[in-house]
């Protein structure tokens, strides 16, 4: 019987993973060979999906991109035992892509049975978890403190901080709620770990419950991805099927268990606030602060709200020492982060690795510049909040501090590549249009500049007054980042004014057209 | 959506009350009843604002703040195209805009037949493959013009 790998992460699939799956196993039944079909999560090397992994003496053999089409000549080449083949691309875990990378968050990604209680646990699952059972409370916090784990949703708020807040609060109903609604263009990790390694999100949810004193966790994902939620709720199943959620889990005395939410199509409510809202059955309109959610949460309860890469790092962090997590990384960006690598770009997927890598590595030597080959023109890093980077800043480190430096911000760790045929002047266009789409309505600059923000470009793009109308969306920009209520509002200048600063040209087409 | 069946408020009521046992159930129950019915009317709506005692303005609030729901049935089938940055980097807009014309939609229209209601989505997390799309929940990377029009003829033949 051999083994075969072939994904069910949403990517894979969106590539044709199904079908390719379905092919191989009507193949391998015509051809009388046994093989196991295991639907991993992703590996990351995402423009090598649909990747289809053979277990071998020598390791896990890659082949891909694969096709239904290249299904039977993979049977004649023996794929089954790692045989030559033009898709063949050797020894996975060898592969340079993945021997650059450090993975701490992703280390079960792609290589586990994702919904398999028995694989994660042969793989280090639960170790973790284990050892928190036993030093207790606060040890859990000090330890998460320690380790200088600050939040990857985008805020970079230090994690052990915000779960000590809720800890000290008075016993009684408190809340761990997951933050999965990634609305970020550009990001696919939370959804990457919650198909390839959902018990690591699940445990980091038990050991944040059991440090706060919490016996209940939400999981609010996003509508758009249903791939991520029929393979997280078939986790929670299995957790719960194996004694890890439920009542006094293996023998702790403490219960716990999860519910997965799923949203319903709004950006905004991936603000945390917003997201409780949402999860209490009200509009998603964002509360002001304080109360913090870490006093106010959640029906009014203490509540940890967590994205899901952060909580997904707990267990490694209690498994291996928080100063094991802190040697890694730059100044205050301590760890590793899950890169995402998207857009115009040639090999586009996740890669993890150590704070302070210069953005310059990763969009030429990492990601291989862009699909179409043409020269990079602008990255957009952090999301649309984000600000858009021209090569002149390519030796800019991969850290938080560096990047709010520049007017920039990292966020979840999204880049978006484009190429020279970009028009900047148009994608600021578009992130006004976004954020008029996405505003709640609570605040005025945000959901009135927004639409402003869009008529004037459209004014600047028709040569319409330019350098007033430059000014006047200056000045716009301004106000939308102070008298905003949350960073939705308060953070949408950010792809604006970046346009402008570093892409003046594009803003003046029309009239450079004039003038020639 | 395909196979939604005709509103009626008995059903209704079943879907809301087998839900009312979970915490803030409202988000649930939407879902819920837009899986069976294709969309959620506003005599569900009234249905939920009596069982979770709260107006019927607030209910409603809550169902029109969501992009998810709509109050109407739409087409048979779904599509939904990425015009996010990164697929906006590979050129979704001129593609999406290119595919409104050649079939005489607009965002969020259904064709004429009522098999494909078009609307755009904000990310789908397939970035590394844009542009991409959504056709009744299965995710399309790298999608093409072609693709998209085989699946306006795809949708009208079921
Ligand atoms: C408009 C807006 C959208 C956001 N979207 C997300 C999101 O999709 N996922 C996320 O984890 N955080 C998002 N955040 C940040 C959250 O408000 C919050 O900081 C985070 O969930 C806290 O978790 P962390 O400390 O682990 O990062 C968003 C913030 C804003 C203002
Ligand atoms: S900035 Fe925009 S999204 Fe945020 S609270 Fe104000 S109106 Fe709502
Ligand atoms: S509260 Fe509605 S816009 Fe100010
Ligand atoms: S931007 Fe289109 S899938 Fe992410």
């Amino acid at each position: 019987m051999t083994k075969i790998y072939i994904p069910l992460d949403m990517a894979a699939v969106a590539m044709g993973a199904d079908r390719l799956a379905a092919a191989v196993a009507k193949e391998a039944a015509a051809r009388g060979q046994q093989v196991e079909i295991v639907r991993n999560g992703s590996r990351g090397m995402l423009w090598l999906e649909p990747l289809i992994e053979v277990e071998t003496p020598a390791g896990r053999v890659g082949y891909g991109p694969a096709k239904v089409k290249d299904v039977a000549s993979l049977f004649d080449a023996g794929f089954l035992a790692g045989g030559a083949h033009p898709l063949n691309i050797g020894v996975v875990d060898e592969h340079p892509w993945m021997k650059k990378q450090n993975r701490v968050t992703f280390v079960r990604c792609g290589v586990i049975d994702p919904v398999s209680v028995a694989d994660y646990e042969a793989h280090g699952g639960f170790v973790g978890l284990k050892k928190a059972f036993e030093v207790g409370s606060s040890a859990i916090v000090e330890e998460v403190t320690k380790s200088g784990l600050r939040g990857r949703g985008g805020a970079g708020f230090p994690t052990g901080i915000k779960w000590k807040t809720v800890a000290d609060c008075a016993p009684g109903q408190k809340y761990v709620v997951v933050n999965a609604d990634e609305g970020d263009s550009g990001t696919f990790a939370d959804r990457m770990i919650m198909e390839g390694d959902p018990l690591s999100l699940i445990e980091g949810m038990i050991i944040c419950g059991y440090a706060i004193g919490g016996s209940k966790g939400y999981v609010y994902l996003r509508s758009e991805y249903p791939i991520c939620a029929t393979v997280f709720q078939a986790a929670i199943d299995a957790a719960r099927a194996a004694g890890w959620l439920g009542q006094n889990i293996k023998g702790s005395g403490f219960d716990f268990d999860v519910e997965l939410r799923v949203g319903a199509g709004a950006y905004v409510c991936g603000e945390e606030t917003s997201l409780l809202e949402s999860l209490e059955g009200k509009r998603g309109i964002v509360r002001a602060k304080p109360p913090l959610p870490a006093h106010v949460g959640l029906f009014g309860k203490p509540t940890v709200v967590n994205n899901v890469l952060s909580m997904a790092t707990i267990p490694m962090i209690m498994e291996k020492g928080a100063q094991h997590y802190a040697d890694l990384g730059v100044g205050r960006s301590r760890g590793t982060m899950p890169l995402q690598i998207a857009g115009n770009v040639k090999y586009g997927g996740l890669f993890e690795t150590d704070f302070g890598v210069p953005l310059g590595e990763i969009v030429n030597d990492i990601a291989g510049g862009t699909r179409t080959g043409r020269p990079v023109k602008a990255v957009q890093v952090g999301g649309p909040l984000g600000a858009y980077l021209p090569q002149s800043l390519f030796d800019l480190p991969f850290d938080y501090e560096a990047f709010a430096a520049k007017d920039s911000l990292i966020g979840h760790g999204g880049l978006v590549l484009f190429d020279d045929t970009v028009d900047m002047a148009w994608m600021a266009r578009f992130g006004m249009e976004f954020c008029a789409i996405e505003s709640c309505g609570k605040c005025t600059p945000c959901r009135i500049g927004s639409t402003r923000g869009v008529e004037t470009i459209d004014k600047i793009r028709k040569g319409q007054d330019v350098e007033k109308n430059i000014e006047l969306l200056k000045d716009l920009c301004h106000t939308m980042k102070f008298g905003s209520l949350c960073a939705l509002g308060g953070f949408a200048p950010y792809p604006v004014e970046s346009a402008l600063r570093h892409f003046p040209e594009d803003f003046r087409k029309p009239a450079l057209e004039a003038a020639e | 959506m395909a196979g939604a069946a005709p509103y009626n408020d008995e059903r209704a009521r079943e879907i809301i009350a087998a839900h009312l046992g979970l915490e803030g159930p409202a988000l649930p129950i939407l879902h819920a009843l837009q899986a069976e019915f294709g969309c959620v009317p506003e005599s569900a709506v009234k249905e939920m604002a009596s069982a979770l005692n709260i107006s019927r303005a607030e209910m409603h609030g809550v169902v029109t703040f969501y992009h998810d729901f709509h109050s109407a049935p739409h087409g048979r089938h779904a599509l939904k195209i990425c015009r996010a940055e990164s697929c906006q980097s590979m050129g979704a807009e001129k593609l999406a805009n290119e595919f409104l014309a050649r079939h005489k939609l607009e965002w969020g229209q259904t064709t004429p037949d009522g098999s494909l209601t078009v609307d755009p989505v904000y990310c789908l997390g397939l970035c590394a493959h844009s542009p991409s799309a959504l056709y009744d929940g299965e995710p399309i990377g790298m999608v093409d013009a072609e693709t998209l029009d085989e699946l306006v003829q795809e949708a009208k033949g079921k």
